[in-house]
């Protein structure tokens, strides 16, 4: 069904604590007046990350999983009778933090995207390969911490790489601000070649 | 725990199937699942026992097929099957390889019992003599 809205839809995952929400935060922040946008949340309880998403004057929803470690397409579809779909250029659904089960399964996106921070360590992407093997984007955040926390990102970038060779890849920093606006702008002409595609019936 | 979402899912995808064919139960679902998937098979198995109570597959066996990995260089054409750890840049050439299979969760085919196949059966064995009743043939699809 999104694919008629000329809505992009991105499922945003990662370990809990990479950072997803501060980087969605930053996002709108960096967005803002440039494209439409509405957020899904996943935790297991609370509403925090939607009421961090709100007070930025976005609309968004929180789906509370109780103890299902992952979203799934049944819950999505749920949440979206809330959402005015067709106002929207973008749809974020960020999902619980995790990076086994939420790798299986589809929530209709168009773009999967796996936040990894440095703090994590190298070796991430080869320890939870099915993760990292099926984004489209991986954002390598908190890099101004790669020095105090020791972690090589050349060997990261080169993990990543080793298993999924085609992964779009921006090292940044929500804290410091490096680097974001690549992401920012990169996210912004992917939008408009979602739109530009419905135009033109492709 | 996510199987039972997944059991549930295969359950109804076979439950579509039998009902655009007018079946009254599913025999069988015939399952293929890839090695490079987070889905454990014996953990669909026993959520498929749970799911399954009180749908049309409440007797269907569920027969699932492990689907090794297989990777292949784009470039030099050489397959390989990882034993430990995935690694897709080629060890001969450097270049990226691709995942031929292992990402399967698929249902390849289902078999189901008609509503005609259960009342042929029902008749067949009223036509039996009384004295065969008691070692009447098992139902022909199950």
């Amino acid at each position: 069904m999104f694919e008629e809205h000329g809505l992009l839809v991105i499922n945003l995952m990662s370990a809990p604590g990479a950072g997803k929400t501060t980087l969605l935060e930053a996002t709108i922040k960096s967005l803002r007046g440039r494209c439409r946008l509405a957020v899904i949340e996943g935790d297991l309880q609370t509403d925090l990350d939607a009421q961090r998403i709100q007070a930025l004057g976005v609309h968004s929803h929180q789906i509370t999983t109780g103890t299902v470690c992952h979203l799934d397409a049944r819950m999505v579809a749920r949440a979206l009778t809330v959402f005015p779909v067709d106002e929207l250029d973008l749809l974020v659904i960020e999902n619980v933090g995790n990076l086994i089960c939420p790798a299986s399964f589809d929530l209709g996106e168009g773009l999967r995207v796996v936040v990894c921070s440095v703090a994590e360590g190298e070796e991430k992407p080869r320890k939870y390969p099915v993760m990292f093997h099926r984004a489209n984007v991986v954002l390598i955040n908190k890099i101004d911490l790669a020095a105090v926390s020791d972690v090589d990102l050349v060997e990261l970038e080169a993990n990543i790489r080793s298993v999924n060779p085609n992964a779009t890849i921006f090292k940044l920093s929500c804290k410091s601000g490096i680097g974001l606006d690549e992401w920012t702008d990169w996210l912004q002409h992917a939008v408009a070649a979602r739109q530009a595609s419905v135009l033109v019936g492709a | 725990m996510h199987e039972i979402s997944i059991a549930e899912s295969i359950l109804e995808i076979a439950e579509g199937q039998a009902r655009a064919q007018n079946a009254r139960s599913i025999q069988l679902i015939k399952l293929r699942l890839g090695e490079f998937t987070t889905i454990v098979r014996e953990a669909l198995e026993f959520a498929f026992e749970i799911a399954r109570q009180g749908t049309l597959a409440e007797d269907a066996v569920l027969e699932i097929e492990t689907v090794s990995i297989l990777v292949r260089c784009a470039v030099c054409d050489r397959a390989t099957q990882p034993v430990v750890g995935i690694c897709l840049i080629c060890t001969v050439c450097s270049f990226p390889m691709e995942i031929l299979t292992g990402e399967e969760l698929q249902i390849e085919y289902i078999e189901v019992e008609t509503e005609e196949e259960w009342i042929r059966w029902n008749l067949s064995q009223k036509e039996l003599p009384q004295g065969h009743q008691s070692e009447s043939r098992s139902r022909p699809t199950s």
